[in-house]
C-alpha cells in the first residue's frame, strides 16, 4: 500500500502518527480515505468545493503532483506521498 | 508558551539582521514539555518569494521537507516558523494568518534600520486567529532570562 507522510502541524489530527499506509489507487482516493479515518484532517486538505487546498502541496516521491496528473495521479504500492504545507507570509500580500 | 535558548536565538537574530532589508525565514526545532515549546535549534532557509522580498516571504516545498528531515534526524520536533518584518512591528499580517498552519509557533522579528528591536511569537487559536504567546529567551552563557 502507498505510504502517506503527515507533516508535523497535521499530526495532531492523526494521533501523532507520522507515516500511514492507505489503500488508495490515486492521490484523491488516498486523501479521501485518510480523511475518513481521521475526519479532523479533512478541512486542512480540502476546501469547501472539495478541491485540494491552495496552501497544501502534494508530492509523490520528489515529484509535485501538479507536474504529474494532479489528484488523479496513480499510486503504486511502494509510493511515498508527502503532504507539504505551503509556508508563506510577510508584511503584505 | 515558547522558550528560545541562546544558540537558537543567535541564529534567528543574525539571520534577520543579515537579510535586512529583506525578510528572512526559517524553522524552529526543539522539544515540547507540558504545553511549553522549548526551542534549541533554528534552520534559516532561502526566501523564495517572487517579487518584493522586503514585504513577503515564501519557503519552498523542498526546504519544508528538509526541515522535517532535520527534525527526524536530530530527534527534534518541528515547533514553528520564524520570519522578519523589516521596518515593521512584530505583528502578523493577514497574509501571515491565511497561510498559517495550526499548532506551529510563528515567531516574528521586527528589524528597524538594520537592528533587531523586538521578538514576538504567535499561534493560531481554534477560530484561526493569531494569539500572542508568552515568549522567554534564555541566555544560557550569561544566565540571563528575558520575558
Amino acid at each position: 500500500m502507498p505510504t502517506i507522510i503527515i507533516p508535523t502541524p497535521l499530526r495532531k489530527f492523526t494521533n501523532n502518527i507520522a507515516k500511514l499506509q492507505v489503500n488508495g489507487g490515486t492521490i484523491e482516493e488516498s486523501l479521501q480515505l485518510l480523511s475518513t479515518d481521521f475526519p479532523e484532517i479533512k478541512k486542512h486538505l480540502f476546501d469547501d468545493q472539495g478541491q485540494i487546498r491552495t496552501f497544501v502541496n502534494i508530492f509523490v516521491g520528489d515529484d509535485d503532483i501538479r507536474d504529474l496528473q494532479n489528484e488523479k495521479t496513480i499510486l503504486q504500492n511502494e509510493s511515498f506521498v508527502s503532504i507539504v504545507p505551503a509556508i508563506a507570509g510577510g508584511i503584505v500580500f | 508558551m515558547i522558550e528560545i535558548d541562546s544558540f537558537a536565538n543567535k541564529i534567528i537574530i543574525s539571520d534577520a539582521i543579515n537579510k535586512y532589508p529583506e525578510e528572512c525565514c526559517g524553522f524552529l526545532f526543539g522539544t515540547e514539555e507540558a504545553g511549553k515549546a522549548i526551542v534549541s535549534d533554528a534552520l534559516p532557509v532561502f526566501n523564495s518569494a517572487k517579487g518584493d522580498k522586503k514585504r513577503r516571504f515564501e519557503i519552498t516545498s523542498k526546504d519544508y521537507m528538509k526541515a522535517e528531515h532535520h527534525a527526524e534526524k536530530n530527534n527534534f520536533s518541528l515547533l514553528g516558523i520564524y520570519h522578519s518584518h523589516p521596518d515593521h512591528p512584530a505583528i502578523p499580517s493577514e497574509h501571515d494568518r491565511v497561510a498559517a498552519q495550526p499548532f506551529l509557533s510563528y515567531l516574528i522579528i521586527s528589524v528597524l534600520n538594520g537592528a533587531e528591536t523586538e521578538l514576538r511569537s504567535w499561534k493560531l487559536n481554534d477560530e484561526y486567529q493569531f494569539v500572542k504567546e508568552k515568549l522567554i529567551t534564555k541566555d544560557l552563557i550569561n544566565n540571563k532570562i528575558t520575558q
